[in-house]
Formats: structure tokens, C-alpha cells, sequence
């Protein structure tokens, strides 16, 4: 078990993952990183979008929505409002969602002043990230 | 003595309630369980996030966040956790009593007292009162959402950053364990360093490898986006408490319930049985008393 990393997922609503694993990659407000091993200390913010981890060759993706992640004594802890792995995602929701973000950016662009730009470019990155992890998007 | 029939309506009515009595009870167990469960399930993401925050405060220098400035108070808000439902026993009374205590504690103090409200008990109590609130969210209790939390948090923080209030307590029924609920109050905002600050956070930072962590953005940066979050994550575990309270404090209200519609049948099956047999034996010395004269 020395090589391996202890990951932790956890959201409000439950525990989503608990593993060892041999990568993991997040993404870091300031950048996309990969955590192996007996990595140093470290404590990131997160972006929207997808993390993902190897574990025995296999790669399991997941969508993850805002949140911090903190590693230390080979211990990795992802603390994320939402996440969801691939087979759990509703494909027909995040599409719906997608579509609605669009709408509403293009309305905010047209200059309708009631809608919350930064909240609508959010929700479209949720939408995409989730797409994403899902496959059906590339 | 009452009429044998009043006696059986009497019963009839009592066996009724206590049918619905213990059907809320089996109800309430029941939800008690999905809200135990959902409790639990928050706890470990709440400590995380607080042992993080303890841990970047240490480092954070109050004057340079808004959230953390200690003021001098003059005017102090409490935020009213409370169930939407009653038929739960004294639980919302208890935690309604305890802020009024509060309330005339700062009162007294000379500050002014604001209320807000979370659950619709609390609010149709708070909003005959004469005190200000600024915001109430009510019939959020049955099914507990982050994004509830997330609104009274970001009402609450902008109420601060305004100026409009000084400091921001709340209350809610904190689940010791299914008999026993107690009202808690907590201190919300300011965010004081103080009190995330765990005695071993200090240590540790003195230990060394513990505190030598890459931080990535800056940790103030860090800590800008953790606060408003970390407001959220406290009321929506104030909440979850009060759920789960809610639905235990009911479980036993309504045991008690069936328990007492229990005794009252059983003792008017005894007086209903006693007129019974009053009304037999007055019958009996009437048709004797009419035989023996028929025989004279």
C-alpha cells in the first residue's frame, strides 16, 4: 500500500468516494494538477469541471462543482458542494441545464440587465463538466 | 354520573385519536431514521471544512476581511432555527423561550435586537413580536436543501457587510440524542479566529511539517472564498440538527400521547362497565319491586 493514495470525495449530501488510488487529477484554480503518492502538503480551491483517478489501470471520471482539496500525510481530501461519477449523472438534466445557461447568457449579452452573468456562465460550466465526465461531450 | 352512552362516544373518540397518535409516532420514527442518517452524513464534510478554516485562520489578519471585522455591536441579530410543523411537544416552545431570554439578555445590554427566522414556528411567533426581521424562510424543514442555507447565509453576510448588523448569532435545537434535544446558540459572524482556532492548530503550526503547506491561490484567497461557504455549511448543519430534533421531540410527544389516550379508555371502560351494571341492578329492583306488589 505504499504507493498508493488515500482519496477521499466527500459532499454535503454523502461520501463519494473513499479509495485507494494511484493518481488522481484536479482542477486547481490555478491549474489542472495531478496528486500521486506521498505528495507534499498541499491546499488548492477548485474550479468547476471534471477530476478524475487511476486506480489498477482503470480511470474513474467525475464532476465536481466548486470546493477545496487538501492533501497531507498521503491523505487526499476533495471537499466539493456536488459530485457525481460518471454512471451517476443525468444526461437529459445537465442538457436541459446547458441549454438554459446558453439561452440566458445570450440574453445577458443582449443586454437584459436581471440576469446574473457570473451565475449564468456558472451553471454552464456545471452543465458542461457533467456532459463531459458523461462522454457526451468531448 | 354521565349517561352510558356519553361514556361510549367518550370512548370511541379517544380510541380515534389514539390511532392517529401512534401513526404519527411510527411517522415520525420513520423520519427520524432519513434525518438522522442525512446528519450524520453531513458531519464529516462540516469538520473537514472547519479544521481547514482553523487551520488558514491562524494565518488571516482581521482588518483585511470584511467577514472576520469586529465591530462594536450595537445591533445584534439572532437567527431563529425552528421546525415548520408543531404537534412535536415543547421543541419549538424550548427554542422560541430560549431566544426571547437572549433577545432581552442583549436588549438589556442596551443593543438593538433583530430576529430572522428559519422554519414557519418560529416566524409566526417572531413576526407578532415587535422586533425587526429582516428575513424569514419558513417551509424549507421537510426537506433540508444547501441552496436554503446558501440564501439565508448570503442574506445574512450582505445584512453584515452593510452595516446593518454588528453581529449575527443563532439558535437551533441541537440533537443530543432522541429524548433529549436542547436549544444552542452559536455565534455566526463576525468569523472570529479565535474560534475556529483549535489549541492543537497552534501547535502544530510550531511542528512544522504540518504547517508547510503549498497554498494555492494565496491563503487569504483561499480563505475568501472558504467564508461564505463556511457561513453556509454552519446553517445548513444548524438546520439538519433541528431536523432531526424536530423529528425525534415528535416521536416522544406522540408516544406520550398514545400513552395517555391509553389510561383515559381503561379508566372510562371502568366507569362505562360500572354504569352498566348500576343501570342492570336498578332494573332488576324495579322488576322485583313490581312482582312482589303484583303478589300482594
Amino acid at each position: 500500500m505504499a504507493n498508493k493514495l488515500n482519496l477521499e470525495v466527500v459532499t454535503p449530501r454523502k461520501l463519494v468516494v473513499s479509495d485507494e488510488v494511484d493518481l488522481c487529477t484536479v482542477p486547481g484554480t490555478e491549474g489542472v494538477f495531478g496528486v500521486m503518492a506521498n505528495h507534499a502538503p498541499i491546499l488548492s480551491t477548485l474550479n468547476i469541471g471534471q477530476m478524475h483517478f487511476n486506480k489498477d489501470g482503470e480511470t474513474v471520471k467525475i464532476a465536481i462543482s466548486g470546493g477545496f482539496v487538501e492533501v497531507s500525510n498521503n491523505k487526499m481530501t476533495v471537499l466539493a458542494e456536488a459530485a457525481e461519477v460518471s454512471e451517476e449523472i443525468d444526461v437529459e438534466r445537465a442538457l436541459r441545464a446547458k441549454e438554459r445557461a446558453e439561452k440566458r447568457i445570450q440574453e445577458a449579452k443582449a443586454g437584459k440587465e436581471d440576469i446574473d452573468m457570473a451565475r449564468a456562465m456558472a451553471a454552464m460550466a456545471r452543465a458542461t463538466a457533467r456532459l463531459k465526465v458523461a462522454g457526451k461531450m468531448s | 354520573m354521565a349517561s352510558l352512552k356519553d361514556i361510549k362516544i367518550k370512548i370511541t373518540g379517544i380510541k380515534k385519536t389514539e390511532q392517529i397518535t401512534k401513526a404519527m409516532n411510527m411517522v415520525a420514527a420513520a423520519k427520524l431514521r432519513g434525518a438522522q442518517a442525512r446528519m450524520e452524513e453531513f458531519r464529516p464534510y462540516a469538520d473537514k471544512f472547519a479544521s481547514v478554516m482553523g487551520q488558514l485562520s491562524g494565518t488571516a489578519d482581521p482588518n483585511v476581511f470584511p467577514l472576520m471585522e469586529q465591530r462594536d455591536v450595537k445591533k445584534v441579530l439572532l437567527l431563529v432555527v425552528t421546525s415548520d410543523r408543531g404537534l412535536c411537544g415543547a421543541f419549538n416552545a424550548n427554542i422560541i423561550s430560549a431566544s426571547e431570554k437572549f433577545l432581552e439578555g442583549q436588549q438589556s445590554e442596551g443593543k438593538e435586537a433583530l430576529v430572522g427566522c428559519i422554519g414557519r414556528k418560529g416566524y409566526s411567533y417572531f413576526s407578532k413580536s415587535k422586533l425587526e426581521m429582516p428575513l424569514h424562510i419558513t417551509d424549507v424543514m421537510g426537506d433540508i436543501q444547501m441552496q436554503d442555507a446558501r440564501k439565508a447565509g448570503q442574506q445574512l453576510s450582505k445584512l453584515f457587510l452593510d452595516g446593518d448588523v454588528d453581529e449575527v448569532d443563532f439558535i437551533y435545537g441541537r440533537f443530543i440524542n432522541v429524548v433529549t434535544q436542547k436549544p444552542t446558540i452559536k455565534k455566526l459572524l463576525p468569523i472570529s479566529a479565535t474560534g475556529l482556532e483549535s489549541a492543537e492548530g497552534e501547535v502544530a503550526e510550531e511542528e512544522g511539517p504540518k504547517a508547510a503547506y503549498i497554498y494555492e491561490p494565496e491563503p487569504e484567497e483561499i480563505l475568501n472564498q472558504l467564508m461564505p461557504m463556511y457561513i453556509n455549511v454552519q446553517i445548513m448543519a444548524a438546520m439538519l440538527e433541528t431536523g432531526a430534533s424536530e423529528q425525534a421531540a415528535r416521536m416522544t410527544a406522540m408516544d406520550n400521547a398514545s400513552r395517555a389516550c391509553k389510561d383515559m379508555i381503561e379508566s372510562l371502560t371502568l366507569a362505562y362497565n360500572k354504569a352498566r351494571q348500576a343501570a342492570i341492578t336498578t332494573e332488576l329492583m324495579d322488576i322485583v319491586g313490581g312482582a312482589e306488589a303484583l303478589k300482594g
